[in-house]
C-alpha cells in the first residue's frame, strides 16, 4: 500500500508539450511535398487492335459525320471547311436530325462520327475537336436525361436510366489511321 | 472610470493553447491524405491543353502516366518530342513492358480498370501520339485519358 502511494506521488505523465512541435514538423513536410495536381482529362476508349484493315462496310454516307483535321490544323466537316466553334452544334444536329433532313443521320443509333487527322496535326487542335465532339454527346445526354428524370445527366442517375439514354444515343466515334502529312522531324 | 480599471486588472487574459496540437494534427491529416508523392522527375516539359468535357481520374493506384513533350534539357536531347515513362526517356517500344510492370502492382481483379493517362504537351504533333496509341492498343490497354486542364470561362 505504501509502495503504491509513493508511485502516485510521482507524476508519471508524458510531457505533451512538444507534441505541437512534432506535429508542426510533419505538417511542414507534407505542405512542401504536396502537389494538389488536378488529374483530369478526356476519357477515351480505344478500339481493340486488329491486324487486318477494317473492312469497308457499306455505310450510308448520310450516317457518317466525317471530320478531317489536316496538318495546318484546318477542319473539313462533311466535305466543307468549318471552324471548331460550329462543330458542336453541327454534330448535335447531325445526330438528332430534328427535322428529318435527307442527308443527316437516320436515327441517333446509326450515327457515326469519323475523325481523321494527319500526323502533323497539332495535339491542341486535335483535343479541341475531340472535346467539341464529346461535348455534343454530353449535351444530348443532358437533354435526354432532363426529359426523362428532370435533371442533367450524371453518374448519380440510376443505372437503368443511364443505360436507356446511352442505348438511345450511343457514342460512336471511329478514328481512322492518320495520313503521313506534315510529320515533325 | 476607476470601476472598470479595477476589473480589467484582476483578470489575466491569456489565450489557451491547449487545443493547438489538435488543430495542427487536423491540418496534418488533411495534407497527408491529399498528398501525392511525385514519383518521377520530369524530363520533358508538358503543358496540357485546355478542354471542357473533363472526367476526374479516381483511383490513383490504377493510373499510369505517359508523358510526351519536348526535353527540358535542350542542349543534350534536342527539341524533338520525346516519350517519358517513369523517370526516364523511352520509345514507344518500351510501353508494353512499362504497362506490365504497373500491372504487377495492381490486384488481378482490378486490371480491367487500369487507365493510362496521356500527359501530352499541347505543341506536339499527332504522329508520336498515334504511335503510342497504336502500341497501347496492341498491348490491350484501351482505357485512355487525355490529360487536360479546365478551360477558364
Amino acid at each position: 500500500m505504501a509502495k503504491k502511494s509513493s508511485r502516485d506521488r510521482l507524476s508519471n505523465e508524458i510531457n505533451a508539450g512538444s507534441m505541437a512541435d512534432i506535429a508542426f514538423l510533419l505538417l511542414i513536410f507534407f505542405l512542401v511535398t504536396t502537389t494538389i495536381d488536378i488529374d483530369k482529362g478526356i476519357t477515351v476508349k480505344l478500339p481493340p487492335w486488329s491486324e487486318e484493315e477494317p473492312d469497308p462496310t457499306k455505310l450510308k454516307s448520310r450516317n457518317v459525320f466525317a471530320v478531317l483535321v489536316n496538318a495546318n490544323n484546318q477542319l473539313l466537316v462533311r466535305g466543307e471547311q468549318a471552324s471548331t466553334e460550329e462543330l458542336k452544334d453541327r454534330a448535335k444536329e447531325f445526330i438528332m436530325n430534328p427535322n428529318n433532313t435527307e442527308d443527316l443521320a437516320e436515327k441517333p443509333t446509326k450515327a457515326i462520327i469519323s475523325l481523321k487527322n494527319d500526323r502533323g496535326t497539332n495535339y491542341e487542335t486535335y483535343i479541341t475537336v475531340y472535346n467539341e465532339l464529346t461535348a455534343a454527346y454530353n449535351e444530348l445526354w443532358d437533354e435526354e436525361a432532363e426529359r426523362l428524370v428532370g435533371q442533367p445527366y450524371s453518374d448519380d442517375l440510376p443505372f437503368e436510366v443511364r443505360k436507356k439514354i446511352k442505348s438511345k444515343i450511343p457514342f460512336v466515334l471511329s478514328e481512322a489511321e492518320p495520313t503521313d502529312f506534315g510529320e515533325e522531324k | 472610470m476607476s470601476k472598470f480599471k479595477k476589473k480589467r486588472g484582476g483578470a489575466k487574459p491569456t489565450i489557451s493553447t491547449a487545443s493547438l496540437p489538435d488543430i495542427i494534427f487536423m491540418l496534418l491529416f488533411f495534407f497527408m491524405v491529399v498528398t501525392v508523392m511525385r514519383d518521377a522527375t520530369k524530363k520533358v516539359s508538358v503543358v496540357v491543353p485546355e478542354a471542357t468535357e473533363l472526367n476526374k481520374l479516381e483511383q490513383k493506384s490504377l493510373v499510369n502516366h505517359i508523358y510526351i513533350g519536348r526535353p527540358i534539357d535542350k542542349k543534350e536531347f534536342g527539341t524533338a518530342p520525346r516519350i517519358q515513362l517513369g523517370d526516364k526517356f523511352a520509345t514507344e517500344k518500351d510501353i508494353p513492358l512499362f504497362l506490365e510492370k504497373h500491372k504487377l502492382k495492381v490486384a488481378e481483379v482490378e486490371h480491367p480498370k487500369i487507365t493510362t493517362s496521356l500527359r501530352v504537351d499541347e505543341s506536339v504533333t499527332m504522329g508520336i501520339i498515334t504511335d503510342v496509341k497504336t502500341e497501347l492498343r496492341k498491348a490491350n490497354q484501351l482505357k485512355l485519358n487525355y490529360s487536360a486542364r479546365p478551360r477558364p470561362e
